[in-house]
């Protein structure tokens, strides 16, 4: 009888544990910061390879290609 | 580093919603949710002027002041991000922008109202960039593929632009001087009037 105790409460243990380990569910909130994931550069990919340099550059000559004046063969004068 | 703005140009727009359709393409935007729009001044009236508007990418964006999950981030290149995982829905950041930016989705019997959707410049969220999270939830990163926002580049009159807030000023104000009017339209003048003249003090008055 007491082995069969011992085994129930020894089963119970576990259980009574688990409670103890609840995790908060509830996100708690700084006021006035951005609570999200982190977003990276747009350059840490595997095109640019964290070269920022090469990223700026590619959208440099996509800001000046906007430009339709300058986009024609430069001319002698 | 570049601050990342959009600038319409007026005079150019024809209303023909290129960019529209170029957003709704790119980021496979479902049926009722509009991250860009064009809306026409005085349509159907000779010299009717049209904008192409989404959001602006606000330098002090309402949006991120109201949202009350903040779920509001700002890159460093300037562009208004926000996290979809976040988001409740609530429709503050709505009312706050000047520019009817934030699209809700409606879906279920009863019009329930999603979580926000807006124009990301193209610059995705906080997902892993090109994955299928990121994709679904934002639609495509081509900033991080080195292009600028779809719409701007696919403008066949070019009066939409998209990018560095600096170099796109310039491109506009060159086209304006180029149409043979001055710094009266384009500077200080357009944004604030002419400065106020004191009335002078008459002698004896």
């Amino acid at each position: 009888m007491r082995k069969v105790l011992a085994l129930a409460i020894a089963a119970m243990l576990p259980l009574a544990a688990a409670g103890c380990g609840e995790q908060q569910a509830v996100t708690v909130y700084k006021q006035g910061q951005y609570q999200g994931k982190p977003d990276k550069q747009p350059w840490d990919n595997d095109q640019f390879k964290s070269d920022k340099l090469a990223w700026e550059r590619a959208i440099k000559a996509r800001n000046d290609i906007q430009d339709e004046t300058s986009r024609g063969t430069p001319t002698a004068n | 580093m570049a601050r990342m703005k959009f600038l319409c140009d007026a005079e150019r727009c024809i209303e023909c919603n290129g960019c529209v359709t170029a957003c709704k393409n790119e980021h496979e935007v479902p049926w009722g949710v509009n991250r860009r729009r064009v809306v026409t001044l005085n349509d159907g009236v000779p010299g009717e002027k049209s904008i192409s508007v989404a959001c602006m990418h606000c330098s002090d964006a309402p949006c991120m002041a109201v949202c009350p999950v903040d779920c509001f981030y700002k890159t460093s290149e300037g562009v208004v991000l926000h996290d979809k995982d976040l988001c409740i829905g609530c429709g503050y950041c709505f009312y706050a922008c000047p520019f009817g930016a934030p699209q809700f989705p409606q879906d279920g019997a009863f019009g329930l109202r999603g979580k926000m959707d807006k124009c990301t410049f193209c610059a995705g969220g906080p997902e892993a960039d090109f994955s299928a999270a990121e994709f679904r939830k934002y639609g495509r990163n081509r900033l991080a593929e080195g292009k600028l926002p779809a719409c701007a580049e696919m403008c066949s009159t070019k009066a939409l632009l998209g990018g560095d807030g600096d170099v796109i000023a310039d491109i506009y104000r060159n086209r304006v001087l180029k149409r043979g009017k001055g710094s009266e339209v384009w500077g200080w003048g357009t944004a604030y009037g002419k400065p106020e003249r004191q009335p002078s003090a008459k002698p004896g008055a």
